[in-house]
């Protein structure tokens, strides 16, 4: 047995492998419910985190050929990242229970060693109320930082605060 | 039903902790509130593959427009297993570093030392059925960065590696053996374990070597393993 190897930070020129078509999920023509996630990143003081990869994963729909299931966005100087891609379905959770659709966010960045991560769910979807994650929130303040609101059309954002007042939920991994 | 086997929780010490004040940016980007503990489910256990038809390889970086890259020429090859040794195969490696100046080809970097035109600094190779990797690259000079007085980051190589889970997601550094500089950075020291610590200096290998061509390091990775058990259960 072997013990993994240690984290170190993403820093601040990881840019030099950055690709801008990575943030759209759909570029390969998959079809289905097109949707754009967006969402400002700031830091304890308030200020946008202006220099984050920002990756996304999904395990609904299932990737195929033309449906990568992941996408990686850059935040722009407010902080801003944002993603192009397919609205998730439920998926199986432990043993019977069922989870609410969602996206799992991998935040890394100058001053994030390892990478924080977390999940963003849908305002009004009714499996949220039993979906075992948000479940384990009890303080509805707390677990609204994980819901993302509708933004205009076709368009949900979820901000990310990374510490302090309104501090997002994130989720050991 | 989901009985997705999950991946083991980090060794106690092997992995650092985002709050780490003697590295100074940590700060404002830490999380204060308690992460919330959650077993992984098909969400995490699951992650994407990539395909070098989308994502053409690029394994010698030392060449652009057929031109070559000031520097000591490196040949870094590894292999990429996971805790229970075996190997994880066509998996996709990401690399990016700065020049043999210690200068990135990037508009944030503002270190008075010369770009190359010759060498941007990105790579991307896949690993074989064996978990067997290998590039080619200039060695990358150390910089200087600010976060206390008189700053200098050792001499590395940043990695991406993706393995078969979002939870196996890694990005990490590769080091060079006998840099004066490790023992003062606090990045490499953001890993408590020493022993932990040391797996991210990559090792002097002859056999690596290409004669009259390049020296040569190796670097093995070691991805999270699966748990014993399924979730479902
Ligand atoms: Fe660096």
């Amino acid at each position: 047995m072997s013990i993994a190897t240690a984290a170190q930070t993403i820093g601040p020129f990881w840019h030099l492998i950055e690709d801008k078509s990575l943030a759209d999920l759909t570029r390969f023509g998959a079809t289905g419910e097109v949707l754009t996630l967006t969402g400002r990143i700031t830091d304890g003081e308030g200020n946008p985190v202006a220099d984050a990869c920002v990756e996304l994963w999904q395990a609904s729909p299932a990737a195929d050929e033309r449906f990568p299931g992941w996408g990686r966005s850059a935040t722009d100087a407010t902080g801003t990242f944002r993603f192009t891609t397919l609205k998730p379905g439920p998926v199986p959770g432990r043993g019977n229970t069922q989870q609410a659709p969602h996206f799992a966010i991998n935040i890394l960045a100058r001053g994030i060693i390892t990478r924080l991560y977390t999940r963003a769910y849908f305002q009004g979807e009714a499996l949220n109320e039993a979906d075992p994650l948000l479940n384990l929130i009890e303080d509805p303040g707390r677990r609204a930082t994980l819901i993302a609101l509708p933004d205009g059309p076709s368009t949900w954002r979820m901000d990310i605060r990374l510490q302090g007042e309104g501090e997002t939920v994130f989720i050991e991994v | 039903m989901s009985d997705v086997t999950g991946f083991r929780p980090p060794a106690p010490g092997s992995q650092p902790e985002n709050d780490t004040p003697t590295y100074g940016s940590t700060r404002l980007r830490h999380p204060t509130r308690p992460l919330i503990a959650f077993p992984h489910t098909i969400t995490e256990a699951t992650g994407p593959a990539f395909s070098p038809r989308h994502f053409p390889a690029l394994a010698d970086l030392t060449l652009m427009d057929g031109k070559a890259a000031q520097g000591e020429r490196i040949i870094v090859r590894g292999r990429i297993t996971d805790e229970d040794d075996r190997p994880v195969p066509h998996t996709m490696v990401e690399i990016w570093q700065a020049n043999a100046a210690g200068r990135y080809n990037h508009p944030g970097d503002q270190h008075d030392a010369p770009l190359d035109p010759h060498f941007k600094g990105d790579g991307r190779v896949f690993t074989d059925a064996d978990g067997w990797y290998q590039f080619t690259t200039i060695k990358p000079g150390a910089y200087p960065w600010r976060n206390h007085k008189n700053a200098w980051r050792p001499n590395h190589i940043h990695f991406s590696y993706f393995g078969p889970g979002f939870a196996t997601r890694l990005i990490t550094q590769m080091y060079f053996p006998g840099d004066p500089l490790l023992a003062i950075d606090p990045i490499f020291h953001s890993v408590p374990d020493e022993a932990a610590r040391n797996r991210l200096i990559s090792s002097f290998d002859l056999d690596i070597t290409q004669p009259e061509w390049a020296l040569g390091y190796r670097f093995d990775v070691v991805l999270r393993g699966r748990a014993a058990t399924p979730m479902g259960v």
